[in-house]
């Protein structure tokens, strides 16, 4: 912006996006404080930002009630585990739709999307009985698997946006430099994608994590995520919502957190490439 | 070794013959420059010859052996791109290594080989730097030793130089020439720029619509242009080309007499200069000739021409091309 | 614009994706299909044999059925226009000269990071509860009545919390398409005498078009299997109230435990969706140049 501002003006229009912005994450930040809080001061009325007596209770109890740290290396697994698996497949897919285009690339990466729009309700009692055959159900591979095809379509597709900015020059230098195929994907696209494959690790790592469908229906206990774990502390009572709030800090923690040091590349990879 | 030849090479995009069918033998150590105008099939037919595009039909030999279906890899061709295509995410010694660590090289002959080229091409200074950080004549010269370090049959040059101002221009076309020179390698380049085809070829393949119009030196095509379209296409400032009556005086549908080869003071032709463009060394002078239409005529530098000015003119009568009505030239 | 090679090898490398999302596709498809033709009670195992189409027939005419499809559409046409009119809005405004932009894209964010089950409990508990929620005590605290959200306005309840879960998402992309709009084509505009408004009508607006059509695009995808925010707060209800067509699917399959006739809606909602993607796809591909 070449244009000065008065400062009048913007300090107002600060105010303003800053409340704006406070709005939108108070019921998080209102969690997180809650989650300190002895049940008691947690449903005063009225409501108290600050409550003097400050403990850690809550989280030794969810700590000690469940098996915190399994869930989460479920979920460190799963997440990491389909976004990489999906990048191996993936990564060859866009090469492919990116530089040797044909008149179906559209309509196959039309497809592989509208994939995504199949209720997985609507197929779940299948779902589960070929995990169950299969000897997948309630097991890590299972769930990467699941996730990693859940996933796929995004990862193509995001891939597919970053490599059609590379020069198709560079990978025929490549060629005639006697590249083979491999070597060119692994020698020069990939390392040219870096941004852009940070960005989609980033975002499918995230979408992973909060996926509560399949990794709630498809475990019980053995790969259960943090997403199992936060339903197994649903339907409180009364007087439980400290310990309901330090569940919920620790299950969003970690991804928060990852979310806020990688904002920048998220922000890319949060459009899906789509938009410059 | 690097023995080219082309034996009815055609190339179709869906229903579009882009190049309908071309012959062409290019010999071992020759420069030959493919020039036309852009979209006259010359990249295309570059691209064939690298193997980054499949001919339709036809075959493509290099020193005797078919290597039509073989990748661009296995062909033993080293290509300089228009846009350098060097590898950003590398340093410059190793985008001039990528050709030999993926020949499988020794790491110690990979850096034999660089240091060599580096010296080549005064690159010794840059070698640990990323090509986002050299001037474009380095990338082109990174670009360059890329090539040359594979030690190929052919270098392949697409209009390597249209990237680059004007001076630089001229002083990597002159480095280019040393290069054949000292490597005598078979180069084929590509380029719109007759200046280029002129100064550089031992043999220019003059290009339209996907077929050749002729083929030969640089001083045949200048002395005998063998159609309208070579004629007005190679030599600058453009040929004049005459047709009416004066055409039909000297038998053809069309003359042609190059700017040079006007002399000024005397002659049958006479018009009013419109403009006069003093170059230093030459002047050119636009001059409405009376029958005649718009001539371009150079003149001597300090010529004191000015437009408005009335001036008598004659052509030189050994320089006159004469072309027939469908552009052919009349011996 | 490639080789013989090249096209076999985009071939090969394209077949891995295609043939495991196919696969990933077809067969619980076809074995949805299957069960939708079959008599499949978990309740009465003995009964088994071909149904025909009376599962299809039971669904359609249960009366929850046309409510449940309304349900699935408000849901995602509601939370698409909160989110696309909220998120030009706040994104319009962080767009501005403030202090503190990099902080304020990280609380805008943050929503996003929530799992579904998280940002519905959240939401249904520490605010929307009638009697310990933030909400209710604020009213109580003003003299009102405290509002019964999960009773009493179920879907707009669920509407609203499915909007700030993907309201950071809706604003990040239109921000990130803003930024890209040059200052030297709003300067012109302004030159030529456009007031604030026109300048976004006729300038912003346009600019924001292929962004806002991201958003639609993915969102809907995201948005048609909706499911963990409904069974966390309403469980589709009160009543059949908020149920929408995957929810009800889930209930006939776990909790009737009939699974042909959960099949059977299964492949209603399929079909239903596929038809929600074509003219999707069919009026968005064009917008997004890929």
């Amino acid at each position: 912006m070449a244009r000065a501002v008065t400062p009048r003006r913007k300090l107002l229009l600060t105010a303003s996006a800053w409340s704006v912005a406070l709005l939108i994450f108070f019921p998080v930040l209102w969690t997180v404080l809650t989650s300190f809080k002895t049940e008691v001061s947690a449903v005063a009325s009225p409501p108290q930002l600050f409550s003097a007596d400050w403990t850690l209770e809550n989280y030794a109890e969810v700590w000690q009630r469940s098996d915190y740290p399994r869930f989460f290396w479920n979920s460190v697994v799963l997440s990491v585990g389909s976004t990489l698996l999906g990048l191996v497949i993936a990564i060859p897919a866009a090469w492919s739709m990116a530089f040797v285009p044909g008149t179906r690339t559209r309509d196959l990466l039309m497809w592989m999307l509208s994939t995504k729009m199949m209720p997985a309700a609507a197929v779940l009692i299948p779902m589960y009985l070929i995990f169950q055959r299969t000897g997948l159900f309630d097991s890590r591979l299972g769930l990467v698997l699941a996730l990693m095809l859940m996933n796929l379509p995004v990862i193509v597709w995001m891939l597919y946006t970053y490599f059609k900015e590379i020069p198709a020059e560079i990978l025929e230098a490549a060629r005639m430099d006697g590249a083979n195929l491999w070597s060119e994907i692994l020698y020069v696209l990939t390392p040219m994608a870096v941004p852009g494959i940070a960005s989609t690790v980033l975002l499918n790592v995230i979408l992973a994590w909060n996926e509560a469908f399949w990794t709630i229906t498809l475990t019980t206990t053995k790969a259960a995520p943090l997403s199992a774990f936060i339903a197994s502390f649903s339907a409180p009572q009364g007087l439980f919502y400290a310990k309901l709030s330090a569940a919920s800090t620790m299950a969003i923690a970690p991804i928060l957190i990852l979310g806020w040091f990688s904002q920048k590349q998220l922000v890319r990879g949060l459009t899906f490439g789509a938009v410059k | 070794m690097g023995k080219i030849t082309l034996k009815s090479v055609r190339k179709a995009f869906g229903e579009v013959d882009v190049i309908p069918g071309i012959d062409l033998g290019i010999e071992d150590g020759e420069f030959v420059v493919f020039v036309g105008p852009s979209g006259c099939g010359k990249s295309t037919l570059l691209r064939l010859i690298a193997g980054l595009e499949d001919v339709t039909s036809g075959t493509i030999t290099i020193d005797g052996k078919d290597m039509t279906e073989l990748p661009p890899a296995q062909r033993g061709l080293a290509m300089v791109f228009q846009s350098y295509a060097l590898y950003p995410h590398m340093s410059v010694r190793k985008n001039i290594a990528f050709p030999l660590k993926m020949a499988g090289v020794s790491p110690e002959e990979q850096e034999r080989k660089v240091q060599a080229a580096a010296k080549v091409l005064n690159l010794g200074d840059y070698l640990d730097r990323r090509p986002g950080q050299l001037s474009g004549g380095q990338r082109q010269r990174v670009a360059i030793g890329r090539a040359i370090v594979r030690e190929p049959k052919a270098f392949l040059f697409d209009e390597p130089l249209s990237n680059l101002d004007a001076a630089l221009r001229v002083s990597m076309r002159q480095e280019i020439s040393e290069l054949h020179q000292n490597l005598k390698t078979t180069m084929i380049y590509v380029t719109h720029d007759q200046v280029e085809a002129m100064t550089m070829a031992d043999k220019i393949v003059v290009l339209n619509a996907g077929r050749i119009e002729q083929v030969g030196s640089p001083m045949e095509l200048y002395r005998s242009p063998a159609n309208l379209f070579v004629a007005g296409f190679i030599g600058s400032p453009k040929m004049n080309l005459i047709e009416g009556a004066e055409a039909a005086r000297h038998g053809a549908a069309t003359i042609g007499i190059r700017p040079e080869h006007i002399d000024i003071g005397r002659g049958d032709w006479h018009g009013v200069v419109g403009l006069s463009e003093h170059l230093g060394s030459d002047t050119f002078l636009k001059v409405m000739a009376d029958g005649l239409g718009t001539l371009t005529v150079r003149a001597d530098g300090e010529v004191s021409i000015k437009a408005g000015d009335r001036i008598r003119m004659s052509p030189q009568p050994d320089k006159i091309h004469r072309f027939d009505k469908d552009g052919k030239a009349l011996a | 614009m490639a080789t013989q090679s090249s096209r076999l090898a985009a071939r090969l490398t394209l077949a891995p994706s295609v043939i495991v999302l196919f696969i990933w596709m077809i067969v619980p498809l076809a074995l949805t299909i299957w069960f939708s033709f079959r008599i499949y009670r978990l309740l009465s195992p003995d009964r088994t044999g071909w149904a025909g189409f009376r599962n299809y027939v039971w669904f359609v005419n249960s009366p929850d059925f046309w409510l449940a499809i309304s349900n699935t559409l408000l849901l995602v046409g509601g939370v698409l226009a909160i989110t696309i009119v909220f998120g030009v809005l706040i994104a319009l405004l962080i767009d501005q000269p403030v202090w503190g932009q990099g902080p304020l894209r990280i609380l805008v964010i943050s929503p996003f990071f929530v799992m579904p089950p998280v940002a519905a409990s959240i939401w249904e508990n520490l605010f929307m509860h009638p009697q310990n929620g933030m909400l209710a005590s604020l009213a109580l605290g003003v003299g009102l009545q405290p509002i019964l959200f999960l009773e009493n306005y179920p879907m707009s309840s669920v509407i609203f919390i499915v909007s700030w879960e993907w309201l950071p998402f809706a604003t990040l992309i239109l921000l990130t398409a803003l930024q890209s709009l040059s200052s030297e084509q709003i300067e012109a505009a302004e030159m030529d005498g456009a007031g604030a408004l026109s300048r976004f009508r006729y300038i912003v607006l346009p600019h924001l078009t292929r962004a806002i059509t991201v958003v639609i695009l993915i969102q809907t995808i995201f948005l048609l299997g909706i499911f963990g925010e409904i069974f966390t707060t309403t469980q589709g209800g009160p009543g059949s109230a908020s149920t929408t067509l995957p929810y009800m699917i889930y209930k006939q399959a776990v909790i009737a435990k009939d699974i042909g006739r959960a099949a059977a809606g299964g492949i209603i909602a399929v079909i239903l969706a596929n038809i929600v993607a074509f003219f999707l796809m069919r009026s968005m591909g064009k917008n997004l140049d890929v």
